[in-house]
């Protein structure tokens, strides 16, 4: 059967890449594309391995009162050894801040944690090189246990690992992969990074599973407020230390406001920079959600581990943003408030601008931009709308394929046009930190880049010359390489790409080849 | 498509220092050997078509310095060719293959083949190693099906293979079980595979060959090697590296006996180089996993065969880019203790324009089938029979070649 052009671009544009067979079907893509919108309850990811947030960070707490009781004991015994009185328990105790801030000589499995000052992440991306990739064992063993044999790896590692093993399973057997193209988008649109500390890291995955995942194909409102109330979130962007000045916590205390997360809200997840929003807006919008913050180990405020509203350290009063009085009482406030921030015309702008980067041009066609905003704001924000109105608007079939694949689309695309799915998620987790793409932890708020040209890098490129021949070097009993051109890369495939294949000395050259060809890396 | 191999006996010529000694390859080898004898066999599928007249060059013949240009070996000259014969000399960088040569513990067939006649390295290289008369048919290779053909309780048998390199070779794959291994470490990508991604980008996507050819400069330069050193000192290093494991595992008492091994990079179509440069290299480091299989085997030397065989040759007119295309006859390389060795085999065919196959490659005069049935009926005692129908299926009238393997 012959290959129909538009299913590789549905696949490659719209998917996560052909797997062999997948493209030698009759009918119309477009329709396919919509039968996986139709189908949200495909993007639930669950497994007896996959916990709740609130579960995770449980088991951090408990993990770091473990650690905490060793060190005190050391402490003890080293004082006893040099010939001094044991001193009182209550001298030792260690802060409860202190002990999850600085991760322990124990904790060998996580990198070292950047301190991020009030959401200066500047000071992170600059601090990229040493912080991101650090590769990790070629043999996929990601935790401890690798140094530490008959030791349990710390329960963030146990989940981040369970979480990536879950998304990466899932991206390699799903149908078209649309559904998880839209996941990895709006993951990264409301991205957390790993690199802020254990919690962060040991919940990055449950964000996505929890927050991201049931209204990829939902309201964006809901999306919006699932992320904002998540721990991961909360903890990355400083709000569940965020106190109102004149509430009772802030009367007590030095603490203060933290404008972390409002910021972000404002500018990355809803109405964009220059949208028009002031300072006045940010700092009003932080009051708003002081005491939006975590349960702490103790649960003095409800269950350890979960998202409260803490009414001691909410800031009291009405605060005004673009214009709109906020006099709710409690969390409804702050809610209220992102239902009017999500329905401007500069958030539908802003999330169509981001979809259109993403999946069709680095250069948005603006009038494309302005017909997907359009239905945005018709829709009020109808996720499986806009998808639907994406993948049906002929400007994005028409479009050329000069979008380059992003690290994790090309690792797994590569899975997928051999049939694969690894077994150990070490190595792609590994390639992807190569390759700069490290999974949850990009080096800010902002996400990882949607343009091109971030990615097409004289290292990038070197490196997935390395990935790539690694890749091949592990293919046994696959088909034909030549065999694989038309179902993979597309029967427009060049000439010069059939031929360098075709020619290729050996399968593993031509596998290699065939993964490092334009028509593999660009979609 | 299939050629008529086996021509008569008085046409073979066979050139070497001693006359060879024929033994009957329909009685099996371990009927009248000692019980205690204890064969290894190693098969080296050197992928990429190796260019037989740059390896072991006829330079007895009229014809073969006009036809070969600069690549052609020659007697004289800074890296003069190794004689093997008055009529073949070796390639100057396989100088322990001449040695073993000289100690009649190495032979070489010349203007060999499979009957594979297309120049697909895909399709050359499936027939080479399953064994079957036309490429795609099976999973198996002719070694697994010859370790599983083996009577019940021989210790070849019994103790099976291994497969060197992340990837067991087509050739040792199949039902018998096999072991795997393979050199520790990530395999960095060959410089042939930078090469013909950097040619591919050049012409289809300009802007990914800029970005790649700045990332090999910075590593370049980061590296501070020269290019030419690097490349191909892995390569060498890499083919020692699996030798060395392979012949580890083999010696051990209840280690496999049979191993397979693949050797990349014998696609020289450009800058192909005679005496020396990139094909030279490629044997230099071909040369040093057999001298590595000898002094890892030890005392297994003296009962080991390896065979180092390739798809198919290459033209025998070099092309516009100091290279070679695709062929068809070429050598295969016996080494080993248990070589009956010393000798060139070849009924050679002559290179005038008339006497190459489809005027343009060395044509096959000797059915590789038969070598490699020579070696099996004769090393490890498979009966004709056996290698005719379950190891190489539907070839009653392929003959094993007798003589191989010492008395």
């Amino acid at each position: 059967m012959s290959v129909d052009p538009s299913w590789i671009v549905a696949f490659k544009r719209f998917g996560l890449g052909p797997r062999p067979g997948d493209v030698e079907r009759a009918g119309d893509p477009r329709e396919a594309l919509l039968a996986e919108i139709a189908s949200p309850e495909a993007l639930k990811l669950d497994g007896s391995d996959l916990l709740s947030t609130t579960a995770i960070l449980q088991a951090v707490y408990a993990d770091e009162e473990v650690k905490r009781m060793q060190r005190q004991r050391l402490a003890e015994a080293a004082k006893v050894a040099m010939g001094m009185p044991a001193p009182s328990v209550a001298a030792l105790e260690v802060p409860a801040a202190t002990a999850a801030t600085n991760p322990s000589a124990l904790n060998c499995s996580t990198p070292p944690i950047p301190v991020v000052v009030n959401g200066s992440m500047g000071q992170q991306a600059n601090a990229a090189p040493s912080m991101a990739p650090t590769p990790l064992p070629a043999a996929g063993s990601m935790g401890c246990e690798a140094n530490a044999p008959g030791k349990q790896p710390d329960p963030e590692t146990q989940a981040f690992r369970a979480d990536a093993i879950a998304r990466i399973d899932r991206a390699c057997s799903a149908s078209i992969g649309f559904g998880e193209r839209l996941v990895a988008f709006w993951s990264n649109h409301f991205c957390v990074s790993t690199a802020k500390s254990n919690q962060v890291r040991a919940t990055a995955g449950a964000l996505e599973r929890e927050a991201i995942r049931p209204h990829v194909l939902g309201r964006f409102y809901d999306m919006l407020v699932a992320v904002e109330q998540h721990p991961a979130m909360l903890h990355f962007l400083d709000n569940a230390q965020s106190i109102g000045p004149d509430s009772k916590a802030g009367k007590n205390r030095k603490a203060g406001l933290n404008e972390n997360l409002a910021r972000e809200i404002l500018e990355l997840h809803t109405m964009g920079v220059g949208s028009g929003y002031t300072q006045a807006d940010v700092t009003q919008l932080a009051r708003i959600i002081t005491g939006w913050t975590v349960v702490g180990r103790e649960g003095r405020l409800g269950e350890p581990g979960t998202f409260v509203f803490n009414v001691n350290a909410h800031e009291p009063g009405a605060p005004t943003v673009l214009g709109r009085a906020y006099d709710q009482d409690g969390v409804l406030q702050g809610e209220t408030a992102l239902a009017d921030i999500a329905a401007e015309p500069a958030t539908a702008e802003h999330i169509a601008k981001k979809l259109v980067r993403h999946f069709i041009a680095d250069n948005p066609d603006p009038e494309q931009v302005k017909r997907l905003a359009r239905v945005f704001v018709d829709t009020k924000g109808d996720l499986a709308q806009v998808s639907k109105a994406l993948v049906t608007d002929p400007a994005s079939w028409a479009a050329p394929e000069t979008k380059f694949r992003n690290p994790w689309e090309f690792i797994v695309a590569s899975f997928r046009a051999f049939a694969r799915s690894p077994n150990d998620p070490g190595p792609a987790i590994n390639a992807l930190n190569l390759l700069g793409m490290p999974l949850w932890r990009p080096a800010g708020p902002n996400g990882f880049s949607d343009d091109s040209a971030a990615w097409l890098s004289p290292e990038g490129m070197k490196t997935r010359v390395e990935i790539a021949a690694q890749f091949a070097h592990q293919i046994k009993d696959a088909p034909n390489p030549v065999s694989l051109i038309d179902v993979i890369l597309g029967p427009k495939t060049s000439i010069d790409t059939r031929q360098t294949i075709t020619r290729a000395e050996t399968p593993e050259q031509a596998y290699a080849l065939l993964l490092l060809s334009p028509e593999f890396q660009r979609r | 498509m299939t050629l008529s191999f086996m021509p008569p006996l008085s046409r073979r010529l066979f050139l070497g220092a001693t006359a060879a000694t024929f033994a009957s390859a329909s009685i099996p080898r371990w009927a009248s050997a000692a019980p205690t004898r204890d064969p290894r066999l190693v098969i080296v599928i050197l992928r990429g078509a190796l260019d037989g007249l740059s390896a072991v060059a006829p330079i007895g013949d009229p014809d073969y310095a006009a036809l070969h240009g600069d690549l052609a070996l020659q007697l004289g000259g800074d890296h003069p060719a190794l004689p093997l014969t008055s009529f073949f000399a070796l390639n100057p960088a396989m100088k322990n293959f001449a040695r073993l040569y000289d100690a009649k513990q190495a032979l070489v067939v010349h203007a060999a083949a499979t009957n594979y006649r297309e120049r697909s390295h895909f399709d050359g290289q499936d027939v080479l190693e399953s064994g079957m008369l036309t490429p795609g048919l099976t999973q198996s290779g002719w070694l697994n099906r010859a370790v599983g053909a083996l009577p019940a309780g021989d210790r070849v048998g019994q103790k099976g293979g291994v497969a060197v390199g992340a990837v067991a070779p087509l050739v040792i794959r199949g039902p018998a079980p096999i072991l795997g291994w393979a050199p520790s470490g990530l395999t960095p990508p060959t410089d042939d595979l930078i090469m013909r991604t950097m040619a591919l980008y050049s012409h289809v996507d300009p802007a990914l060959a800029k970005q790649l050819q700045a990332g090999l400069d910075a590593e370049r330069m980061a590296s501070k090697q020269g290019m030419n050193e690097k490349p191909t000192g892995d390569v060498v290093a890499a083919m020692r590296v699996a030798a060395e494991g392979a012949a580890r595992l083999m010696t051990a008492d209840d280690g496999p006996r049979v191993g397979a091994l693949a050797i990349d990079g014998w696609d020289t179509h450009a800058n192909e180089g005679g005496a020396t440069g990139r094909l030279a290299q490629l044997l230099g480091g071909l040369d040093g996993a057999f001298a590595a299989f000898e002094t890892e085997l030890g005392d297994h030397w003296k009962d080991t065969v390896i065979v180092a065989v390739t798809e198919f040759g290459r033209t025998a007119h070099i092309n516009g880019t100091t290279g070679t295309d695709h062929g068809t006859g070429t050598v295969a390389f016996l080494v080993g203790g248990a070589v009956a060795g010393g000798r060139v085999i070849a009924d050679w065919p002559g290179l005038k324009t008339e006497q190459l196959y489809e005027a343009r490659d060395l044509k096959p005069t000797t059915d590789l089938r038969c070598v490699l049935k020579g070696v099996l009926a004769n090393h490890l005692g498979l009966s004709a029979t056996a290698l005719a129908t379950s190891v190489f299926p539907d070839t009653l009238g392929v003959k094993p070649m007798s003589g191989l393997i010492a008395a």
